[in-house]
């Protein structure tokens, strides 16, 4: 081995890595935002009334689920523009992490729904609730508290998941390691780093979740 | 599209089918170890592999392959795009299924230990013949689970270079721009493979479910 070590390059790049991060930290808080609306929005229609919607529902999350976000992110930057939208890289990253996540989350959250038994909602409605009060309050914030550990395990493989949009170059930090790869040549030295990077990254991300679980599922309820 | 660009796919799909094999055969011969290191009880290497798990979790998919990729380079081991990949995800397999044996190693009710130990079983035939069967029940739903994963892992094959399905869906889109066709048929070329499986994921787990019950 007759290999020397050369973290300079690492080293002067370190106040782009640094802005990386906080770009990669914008792609999955904006990606994991989205992701629970689909995911709440998808619950709501795999539960209504029509055959149709439910089927829909359930044959977007098996397609989303059996399928590589690798080509999910290409497919959705090359269907955008065909369908008239123009956008930045970034912001279709954030929309097909959005889209993978949501997948994935209507199915924890249906799980979790489904664990509230019926007649948590016959009470809810005896007592005079509106149906969307019922859902909101006696459905779905107990079943957000069954269902956070996996919730949040899923969203640190989203924050994960976001190297992945490097390969239509939004602005993250494997996007910019590799351009600071392809400059100095220092391959090992500058994906070691990067590595390390997303080791801290995703234990920030299980810190600020377990302090968002303190704060609003403890017991006794605030 | 014509012929000629479905079968480039098809020979895509049958990398992308070997890649998935040999890391998972590999991955498990050493997610096996990883998992019984794991619950060896010495308090160092399980707290070693602890650590060698949450890196693997604690890191993207691409990273780890990038890392290998250059690192077995680095330490002079010369090997071509094909065999760095699949070191690379064999390693991600190994911690991954190390952690989901693990799981179910340790749901393996203790008495089952117990006895085996007061029939004066040694330690090989202890796991062999009495925990190990059981366990490997209990993980096979999420074995499979990952199973899936995996095979959509591969397609981070292509960024690294390795021509498998994603990556000859790329050349073919950018050869005749029909990006969403291309995209669409790759796409239903994963599907097919990834959906039998998490159907059969899904008739375990319900049925290990009524037969716990």
């Amino acid at each position: 081995m007759n290999y020397t070590l050369d973290f300079t390059p690492v080293i002067d790049g370190l106040p782009n890595l640094l802005w990386a991060c906080l770009g990669t930290f914008t792609l999955a808080i904006s990606g994991m935002l989205l992701a629970i609306v689909i995911g709440i929005g998808g619950v709501i229609l795999r539960q209504s009334r029509v055959k149709l919607l439910r089927w829909l529902v359930i044959g977007f999350v098996e397609l989303i689920r059996n399928t590589p976000f690798l080509v999910q992110i290409f497919f959705i930057y090359f269907a955008l523009p065909l369908a008239g939208i123009r956008l930045d890289p970034t912001p279709t990253a954030i929309i097909a992490l959005g889209i993978n996540g949501g997948a994935y989350a209507i199915e924890i959250i249906r799980g979790g729904v489904q664990s509230i038994s019926k007649g948590q909602t016959e009470a809810g409605l005896a007592l005079g609730l509106h149906k969307a009060q019922v859902f909101r309050l006696i459905i779905l914030k107990p079943a957000l508290r069954t269902i956070y550990p996996s919730l949040t395990s899923q969203f640190i493989l989203l924050t994960l998941t976001t190297s992945i949009a490097s390969a239509i170059s939004a602005y993250e930090l494997t996007s910019v390691s590799q351009r600071i790869e392809s400059d100095s040549f220092r391959s090992f030295e500058v994906y070691f780093t990067v590595t390390v990077f997303y080791l801290v990254i995703s234990w920030v991300m299980m810190r600020i979740f377990a302090f968002f679980s303190a704060r609003y599922f403890s017991y006794p309820l605030r | 599209m014509g012929r000629e660009e479905f079968l480039f796919l098809l020979t895509g799909l049958k990398w992308t089918v070997a890649l998935s094999a040999v890391a998972f055969v590999c991955g498990c011969v050493a997610g096996l170890m990883v998992a019984l290191l794991r619950t060896s009880g010495v308090a160092i290497i399980e707290r070693l592999t602890a650590g060698y798990i949450a890196v693997f979790q604690g890191t993207p998919l691409l990273m780890q392959l990038f890392v290998v990729y250059y690192g077995l380079a680095l330490i002079g081991i010369q090997m071509d795009a094909w065999a760095a990949v699949s070191v690379g995800l064999t390693l991600h397999a190994s911690a991954f299924l190390g952690e989901i044996w693990r799981g179910s190693i340790e749901a393996v009710p203790r008495g089952q230990t117990e006895a085996a130990k007061a029939l004066s079983l040694g330690y090989v035939s202890r796991m062999k013949d009495v925990v190990l069967p059981q366990a490997i029940r209990i993980s096979l739903p999420a074995t499979v689970g990952f199973l899936v994963q995996l095979i959509k892992g591969t397609s981070l094959a292509s960024i690294v270079g390795f021509t498998e399905l994603t990556r000859a869906g790329n050349i073919i889109s950018n050869q005749i721009f029909q990006p969403l066709t291309v995209f669409g048929i790759v796409g239903a070329l994963y599907f097919l493979m990834c959906c039998p499986l998490t159907i059969y994921g899904a008739h375990l787990e319900r049925k290990f479910l009524t037969a716990s019950r």
